[in-house]
């Protein structure tokens, strides 16, 4: 009896370290899983109504929304499914959005297979080494010559959030295996 | 042809195509979990219609919002309008956009830049 109580102690202790943590860090939304329609649905009108509530402006409001969904549908496309681990399954992550004094942040962290990391390394600092016309030039070939991925991508995401946030993305990729890292996204939404 | 008519959801925008009234819109939100399937149809009913369209068509897009994906089968729409238009046909679209909304008037401006068709922007409040 005396150890459980203990190992409940122990956890309990942890939500509390957490909790503190989450708002030293002022996130105010944080979730680890699939990523699915319905989860991306109740994330933005969750979203939407606490910023309504807080009277954000509506072009935050609609830039935050964007960059969430954004996000969201990033990691529900393109996370991948590795088999040989329990907890990286295809279309799960982590999704936190965090709200500072002068911005909102969303972050999101999938697991990738590395043949993909170069490439996608290329395509973000393209991004982001890019001015605002340049990117508009971008967008507009993407979405002429694109074409629609199988799981209904069109390639536009990243230079979207670009677009929309005008700052750069904020990305690194942090090993998990020989094969496997993990990347995590980082894109911040002006309040003023 | 059947008209399509369609009620708009938090994520998926309302669709009227209705040849016989001449009235074609579309309006709302788009983010739907899946953008072919939501937009198949719609092409499908344009590329009928085509085969012997109205005097004069008149296309709405009234969106507050759409994603990435929806973009790019809002494109699809726009080109099958251009065909449309450079068939002899009388075509108009018309883009409109909360007149506080920067970025939807944008969108409008690049689709008007990317494909050859006459196109309206409207500010509503």
């Amino acid at each position: 009896m005396e150890s459980i109580k203990k190992d409940s102690k122990g956890f309990l202790e942890f939500v509390y370290e957490f909790y503190k943590t989450m708002k030293a860090h002022e996130i105010s939304l944080v979730y680890e899983g699939e990523i699915t329609h319905q989860i991306t649905k109740a994330f933005t009108s969750l979203a939407e109504s606490n910023m309504a509530k807080e009277e954000e402006s509506g072009t935050v409001q609609r830039k935050v929304f964007h960059v969430m969904v954004e996000c969201l549908q990033n990691i529900s496309k393109h996370a991948d499914d590795f088999a040989d681990n329990d907890f990286l399954y295809s279309g799960r992550g982590i999704f936190m959005v965090s709200k500072g004094e002068t911005e909102y942040t969303v972050t999101t962290g999938n697991a990738i297979d590395n043949s993909k990391m170069k490439d996608m390394q290329e395509m973000l600092d393209r991004i982001n080494s890019m001015d605002k016309e340049e990117l508009n030039e971008l967008y507009k070939k993407q979405i002429k010559e694109g074409r629609l991925s199988d799981k209904g991508g069109a390639g536009l995401g990243f230079i979207d959030i670009k677009r929309k946030t005008g700052k750069p993305l904020e990305y690194h990729f942090l090993p998990i295996s020989e094969n496997i890292s993990f990347f995590l996204l980082t894109s911040s939404i002006s309040r003023e | 042809m059947e008209a399509i008519k369609i009620k708009g959801t938090e994520d998926t925008p309302s669709v009227i195509l209705d040849a016989a009234e001449n009235i074609m819109e579309i309006s709302g939100r788009s983010l739907p979990e899946d953008v072919s399937s939501f937009y198949g149809p719609i092409l499908s009913w344009l590329n009928e219609y085509a085969k012997s369209p109205n005097p004069k068509t008149v296309f709405v897009f009234k969106l507050v919002y759409f994603n990435t994906a929806s973009s790019k089968l809002i494109l699809d729409i726009l080109m099958k309008l251009e065909e449309l238009a450079k068939n002899g046909n009388e075509v108009l679209v018309k883009w409109l956009y909360p007149e506080d909304d920067e970025d939807m008037q944008e969108a409008g401006s690049e689709y008007a830049d990317i494909v050859e068709v006459p196109f309206e922007q409207i500010a509503y409040s």
